[in-house]
């Protein structure tokens, strides 16, 4: 491989990260409040209120529906309005942010439900309000499972961090199509494929280390 | 009756007559789910200092009684008074600080996972926005108090059943509340732990005066702990009273059914042969309780009245120091005059009589 590709291949490993990276922290922050709303406001939750409840779920789910690359395309006037840009590595983070957010607000969701009830209905007897509940019991219980998710989460980014090499995104999927697979740079193709993996692994291996330290039970 | 002894649970020895002052008060509490009814007009009180036990079969409404008194269950009807202060209608807001005044004991003990038990001991602290410092001081002492204090950083999962409902019960305490509501604290442990829990949970009671009110459907429980008992069937209290009062004479079917399991019953193979009309021997139930129980019933009986009888089954047991005792004699032949005697006599040495019927052949 020639310094010059070598050199791309390192560029297009660094704006995969910062994809991977800004999209996962942004759905971080936005899908587990997300996730905590929709199990709050549900049928017997702390806040039940089934409206709000049945409109985050349609909005999730017909975010959710879209499939990414229409999702890229359509989010284009969104993104020159939060950017100031509808190409490069920066704008496609609005999009794959907002087709993460409401994934990694379903996955959050699936391990709040399983708080089981009666940790709840310990705190609320002990004088606890919905702020006590979430901060003490939701968030901490389902913890290793939110952690678990977010692992998840971010090797889906991985993946679809690839196709915002159509916005002119670059990022190693982007290189790998354009060097690897259109020009018949096998090395190339090799090379991204290697760098994927071992960014796939070591993102999985760290999760997996922090469930296995934050899970407590037993 | 007033079975409790005011002096040791209150405090300095009082020489007037304590009013006792109601902890809880029920009034005619109401709660349907659809067409059953929960609870159908229960009235109830618990007085300080006092431990309550409230029996029944599963799905009788202890758990819905239970949980209307911190306000977790909202009755349709009805008034709950909390140390004087009717709560059923207040808001969730109102009613948590109301909470704080209420410890609660769970079946399946509900501790937090990811906290580690000092943690756990703490929360009702921290929730109250105690500082940090005072909080572990206090879940420290606690731990102490249940016997805990090596497993102050252990994390729950590592802890047996019994250690569980330890900290569960530390934890219930941490507050200082008035009432401590215990449900089904000892149905998920073996025999020997719940002993040791309910030792805990009287030597508390007797400790810091704390009123308890424990719901049930092992009358062991109530046997081993509660002064006073209240039967709940379909949503309504069938039967309350002293807890040996109760052993010695239940009312209702459903006590006698749930107090079965640890009375004296006539053996199976003596009740199958059981006629109505004439046999070669008499059984009788024999019921004492309290001072009659006292004195040395059947050998009065065989001086007052000559003649045989045997004893085929039974024995005394002793239910908050008072003897309890059921027996069942046999009394042979077929002179009703000599029976008759022997009824007479139980019967005036305050022992409640029954003829349960005859059998052809000796037993």
């Amino acid at each position: 491989m020639s310094p010059v590709l070598f050199e791309l291949l390192l560029r297009s490993i660094w704006e995969t990260v910062l994809m991977t990276g800004a999209s996962g922290l942004i759905s971080l922050i936005f899908g587990l409040p997300l996730g905590l709303a929709l199990v709050a406001t549900d049928r017997g939750g702390i806040a039940e209120n089934l409206w709000v409840n049945r409109i985050l779920a349609a909005l999730i789910n017909g975010f959710r529906s879209v499939p990414f690359i229409i999702l890229l395309v359509a989010l284009i006037p969104v993104t020159r309005l939060i950017v100031g840009t509808s190409i490069g590595t920066w704008a496609a983070i609005v999009p794959l942010s907002i087709a993460a957010t409401p994934y990694y607000a379903r996955i959050a969701e699936v391990s709040l439900r399983e708080v089981d009830h009666g940790l709840i209905e310990a705190a609320r007897a002990m004088g606890g309000n919905r702020w006590t509940i979430i901060r003490e019991v939701l968030v901490p219980e389902a913890l290793p499972g939110i952690v678990a998710g977010f692992t998840v989460t971010l090797v889906t980014l991985v993946g679809a961090s690839a196709m915002a090499g159509a916005i002119g995104a670059g990022g190693l999927g982007d290189l790998a199509i354009r060097y690897g697979y259109q020009r018949f740079e096998t090395n190339v193709m090799i090379a991204v494929v290697i760098v994927l993996i071992i960014m796939v692994c070591g993102i999985q291996w760290i999760g997996d280390r922090l469930v296995a330290r934050l899970d407590r039970r037993g | 009756m007033n079975l409790h002894v005011t002096a040791e649970l209150d405090g300095p020895i009082t020489t007037n007559p304590v009013v006792r002052e109601d902890v809880v008060r029920l009034v005619d509490l109401k709660r349907r789910f659809g067409a059953t009814p929960a609870l159908d007009g229960v009235s109830l009180t618990v007085q300080k200092g006092e431990i309550l036990g409230i029996i029944g079969r599963s799905g009788a409404g202890k758990s819905t009684l239970i949980r209307c008194l911190n306000g977790l269950e909202r009755p349709d009807s009805g008034e709950v008074f909390i140390e004087a202060r009717e709560i059923s209608r207040l808001g969730e807001r109102d009613l948590q600080p109301l909470r704080r005044r209420i410890g609660m004991v769970f079946q399946h003990f509900n501790l937090l996972s990811a906290k580690t038990v000092e943690e756990n001991v703490a929360l009702p602290l921290k929730i109250e926005g105690r500082p940090r410092a005072e909080r572990l001081a206090r879940a420290a002492e606690l731990l102490q108090l249940v016997g805990l204090s090596e497993k102050a950083q252990a994390y729950p999962a590592s802890l047996s059943g019994g250690q569980k409902q330890r900290v569960g019960i530390a934890r219930a305490l941490a507050a200082r509340p008035a009432l401590l509501l215990s449900d089904e604290a000892t149905s998920a442990l073996d025999p020997e732990t719940t002993r040791s829990i309910l030792a805990l949970l009287k030597d508390i009671n007797a400790r810091l005066g704390l009123t308890i009110l424990l719901i049930t459907h092992e009358m062991e429980v109530i046997r081993s702990i509660a002064d006073r008992v209240a039967v709940i069937d379909a949503g309504r209290i069938v039967e309350e009273g002293a807890v040996w009062q109760v052993f010695a004479n239940p009312k209702s079917e459903i006590t006698r059914s749930l107090l079965g399991a640890i009375r004296p019953q006539l053996p199976p193979e003596i009740a199958s042969r059981l006629a109505a009309g004439e046999g070669a021997e008499t059984i009788l139930r024999i019921d004492v309780a309290g001072q009659a129980a006292h004195g040395p019933l059947l050998s009065d009986l065989s001086a007052a009245v000559p003649g045989p009888f045997r004893l085929v089954h039974g024995g005394i047991d002793h239910v908050q120091r008072q003897p309890v005792g059921t027996l069942f004699l046999s009394v042979p032949g077929t002179d009703a005059a000599h029976l008759a005697a022997v009824i007479a006599f139980l019967k005036d040495r305050d022992a409640r009589v029954e003829v349960l019927g005859h059998v052809a052949s000796p037993v």
